[in-house]
């Protein structure tokens, strides 16, 4: 069962480097998080790579494996061949701090500009939600945050520019959650379209394409936060409404 | 001499799972400065690997459940080795810490009137883990992390600044605790990014670290669990308790390699899950201690019947206690009943009255790491399991009500402290202890602020250029060990000699074994890496550093395993099988000895609060106490 895997591992820093060859061990039912292992225990010390759990639950070993946004511990070494040249790179939208360690800060801000949950005036121990109506948020909290969606959204993978005025599929998937969840009382539709950049996400649904967790990104967060949007601002019935006040416009959170 | 960075802060946390996140968030709302230090980055903590629940007795599905159901449930787990202190809080605060989670933002599954669902779990009497899907540790840790997004968000908006009031240091390591004369004054660090080294001045430090499970070869736990609070705190004075006490999972995966250890909640025999040996017989049958005798159905068809009728028939033995289904398991595979890996069934298949639907429903995330990591469909075939090192119950002594350690000004929480959960901890505790404690360690670490006045302990120069020098060793030493070559032979060393049933010569054995690993460990070197002067984001140093603290935790157990000549919860010894009503009334108490090693001491336990004693039947206290700590009566 065990052979010699032949492996391209981009190595360098703050974007200077190059890919190295490696040929590493592999034994039955590994992963290519255990073969970087390998190679850390066995050939290179430094190498710099992250990751915790090592079973897709933190979302921390995020890498491109040919090519291919992935988590580094669930992808298996027996969906390659054995002869076959594996080349690892870091996720290519956030800066490079070290090998396959990259600056992931950007999705740090993103997800402080979001207003957090407000259940008003509800008590401790008060709440009463019924489980159909949690479960919509609740697929979108299976998130991981290996902010993989953010790396593959074309929006800003090869478009710096557009960082600051787009949040990435992962917080605008949580701007859907708080939307969605039953007891939450804020409004958060303007901003999602207005400072998330709501409107620039064209579904191409990429970021569901990668998503470890199998969630449904596109489908289930985007488009009906889309819709939602939509309803507030172009809706003729509710601009009509709103004009002879039969319709109370509700206030607009502004960004925290 | 190199440069340092000194920051202020009034409270620093070290660690950012659920207990360091809690307590940031109490001494935050207490008006302190407060500092976060991670390990990994915000939101990546092993609080993530939580799967079953959140025990609180709030009596949603079972208005029978109260704390006193709670209480008693929690000392019969730990078999009356607990903190009862520790045992009482957490049992009646569980349910407020639940339902603030809830007011945080937290979705739980719901019961159908509206309310938190809570689910089955070993050892619990009613249905008590709160609880979402088998995420729940991610729930945890998702809605701590966003409450402390929300009060910066508070502190943008009052001081035009997120971090003003509480930042979050991701990806940097404590590597020391400094002190001036007997009190803390902060911690010496590193950041990961670039190896620079930092000081954090502060009155007050928590330790929220978590375990020690990467001293094991075989565990379920993360890079990160190298023991770090408790060797911490030894080597600034405080004292670590019941250190023998290492929680082995029943069930962790066992094939493929790679993920041998990796966990396979508890939840699946909540829901309905069973235990076979290769012969197709479910043997946890044969497995009920005296102890639990009256407590657990005795034919297969009576324990069917509870997941039903709870009220009406008595809890299948696949729920008996962490400590008794990984004997049973380590039994049936070393009498060659065993798996083609050298696990046990755990099995699924057809007992759910949903079907392949309502397993897919109820255990998603078990359902995702089967198929992924071992090409195995738990909807049509047995999972093969075996026990994994998962927790440890021994930690660092602390005062029940503050979380005070007995160096002033060190706190502790979470796994890393000790005596809540006794000699065994039972699932879905953990969760709502890390809830529980981190609150009250805020607020006990903030009391201590206030009394200090104005007298605020400065940092010694000394105690930082130590630190330095301890900390940029491995990387001046030329041609020493690689450190990975000692940490895997500590592991495999503490596995076969200090593992889940152990025996005198092996312990003794193990203890020589960490003499000659001490030493191999203050030998141990790494070249410099090219970025950042040598330290930026640099494993091999990391773990060079970390060695250290694995070291320590790992002579403690084995000098306590040795010690306690008993069997009893996460210790059992070959040599003495059975449990001691003498040795329960004893804590065994580590500390640092003068040459660098550890020395242990025996300490009575307190005896139990005469209210609490009242709430077991005589007939059970028999089992566990002395003849002279029963009640009056009973005598």
């Amino acid at each position: 069962m065990t052979y010699k895997a032949k492996f391209k591992v981009w190595r360098g820093d703050e974007g200077q480097g190059e890919l190295t060859d490696y040929t590493v061990e592999v034994n039955e039912g590994e992963v290519v998080l255990d073969i970087l292992h390998r190679l850390q225990a066995t050939q290179t010390p430094d190498l710099a790579l992250r990751w915790n759990c090592k079973a897709g639950k933190c979302g921390s070993c995020s890498a491109e494996i040919n090519g291919m946004p992935r988590l580094m511990c669930m992808t298996r070494m027996s969906t390659f061949t054995e002869d076959e040249t594996i080349t690892v790179t870091p996720v290519r939208t956030f800066p490079v701090i070290r090998d396959l360690v990259t600056d992931v800060s950007w999705n740090y801000q993103k997800a402080r500009e979001v207003p957090a949950f407000d259940g008003g005036d509800v008590k401790p121990g008060e709440f009463r939600m019924m489980q159909q109506d949690v479960e919509r948020s609740q697929e979108f909290r299976k998130c991981i945050e290996c902010f993989l969606c953010n790396n593959v959204c074309h929006v800003v993978r090869d478009h710096e520019e557009n960082k600051e005025a787009f949040a990435g599929p992962r917080f605008l998937m949580r701007v859907a959650e708080l939307e969605m969840h039953p007891a939450d009382v804020l409004d958060r539709r303007e901003i999602a379209q207005d400072e998330f950049g709501l409107g620039m996400c064209n579904i191409t649904k990429c970021c569901t394409e990668v998503c470890p967790e199998h969630i449904k990104i596109t489908d289930n967060a985007l488009i009906p936060m889309k819709e939602r949007v939509a309803g507030k601002k172009y809706d003729p019935i509710v601009w009509l409404g709103s004009k002879l006040g039969i319709v109370k416009k509700g206030e607009n959170t502004p960004t925290a | 001499m190199t440069e340092i960075e000194r920051q202020q802060y009034d409270v620093v946390v070290i660690g950012a799972g659920g207990a360091g996140l809690r307590a940031a968030i109490e001494a935050r709302l207490q008006g302190k400065k407060v500092a976060i230090i991670s390990k990994s980055l915000f939101g990546k903590a092993h609080t993530v690997m939580a799967e079953g629940g959140a025990a609180a007795a709030m009596g949603n599905v079972n208005s029978n459940d109260n704390w006193m159901v709670h209480f008693r449930d929690t000392m019969r787990g730990g078999k009356f080795l607990n903190n009862w202190r520790m045992a009482e809080l957490h049992a009646k605060e569980a349910p407020d810490r639940v339902w603030e989670l809830e007011a945080w933002g937290a979705l739980f599954d719901r019961t159908k009137d509206g309310k938190i669902s809570q689910r089955n779990f070993g050892g619990h009497e009613y249905p008590r883990l709160a609880h979402v899907g088998d995420r729940t540790g991610l729930e945890l840790i998702r809605t701590t992390q966003q409450k402390i997004v929300a009060l910066q968000q508070e502190d943008h908006r009052d001081h035009g600044d997120y971090e003003a009031r509480i930042k979050v240091w991701a990806e940097t390591t404590v590597t020391r605790l400094l002190k001036n004369g007997e009190q803390i004054c902060g911690a010496f660090a590193y950041v990961r990014e670039t190896g620079k080294f930092v000081v954090f001045e502060a009155p007050a430090v928590i330790l929220a670290t978590g375990g020690i499970g990467k001293t094991f070869k075989v565990t379920s736990n993360s890079w990160e669990y190298t023991g770090d609070g408790h060797a911490l705190a030894m080597l600034a004075g405080g004292t670590l308790l019941n250190m023998e006490f290492v929680q082995f999972h029943p069930t962790g995966m066992v094939w493929p390699p790679s993920v041998k250890g990796l966990l396979v909640t508890e939840s699946v025999r909540g829901d309905r899950g069973v235990l076979k040996n290769s012969d197709g017989k479910r043997f946890m049958f044969d497995y009920i201690p005296d102890v639990f005798k009256d407590k657990y159905a005795t034919t297969e068809e009576e324990g069917d019947r509870w997941y039903d009728d709870p009220d009406h028939n008595l809890r299948p033995p696949e729920l008996l206690p962490r400590d008794e289904v990984a004997r049973a398991i380590n039994s049936e595979v070393k009498a060659g009943r065993g798996t083609p890996h050298g696990g046990v069934y755990l099995t699924v298949v057809d007992r759910m009255p949903g079907g392949a639907a309502e397993i897919v429903k109820r255990l998603p995330s078990m359902h995702h790491q089967f198929k992924e990591l071992a090409d195995v469909d738990i909807t049509k075939e047995p999972m093969e399991v075996g026990p994994t090192c998962h927790y440890v119950m021994g930690g660092v002594e602390v005062d029940a009500d503050t979380a005070a350690a007995i160096v002033p000004g060190l706190f502790a929480v979470g796994e890393c402290s000790g005596g809540m959960h006794g000699s065994n901890r039972l699932g879905g505790n953990s969760l709502t202890d890390l809830l529980v404690f981190g609150r009250r360690a805020g607020l006990g670490a903030c009391e201590y602020i206030e009394s200090l006045g104005a007298d605020l302990p400065s940092v010694p120069d000394a105690e930082v250029e130590a630190a330095a020098a301890e900390a940029l060793a491995p990387l001046e030493r030329e041609g020493g060990e690689n450190p990975y070559t000692v940490h895997h032979e500590l592991q495999q060393m503490m596995n076969d000699l200090v593992g889940i049933i152990r025996k005198e010569e092996e312990l003794a054995l193990a203890l020589e074994a960490l003499e000659k690993l001490r030493e191999r460990v203050s030998n141990v070197s790494v070249a410099p890496v090219a970025a950042s002067g040598g330290r930026g984001y640099h494993p091999g140093w990391h773990l060079a550093l970390d060695l250290r603290n694995m070291l320590l935790v790992s002579e403690c157990i084995a000098r306590a395993a040795l010690e306690r000549q008993e069997s009893r919860g996460g210790h059992t010894r070959d040599d003495y099988p059975a449990m001691s009503a003498e040795w329960r009334k004893v804590n065994l108490i580590c500390r640092l000895s003068g040459d660098g090693g550890v020395s242990l001491k025996h300490q009575p336990m307190e005896p139990m609060r005469a209210d609490l004693i009242e709430l077991f039947e005589n007939d059970e206290l028999k089992k566990y106490l002395t003849a002279d700590e029963l009640p009056e009566e009973t005598k």
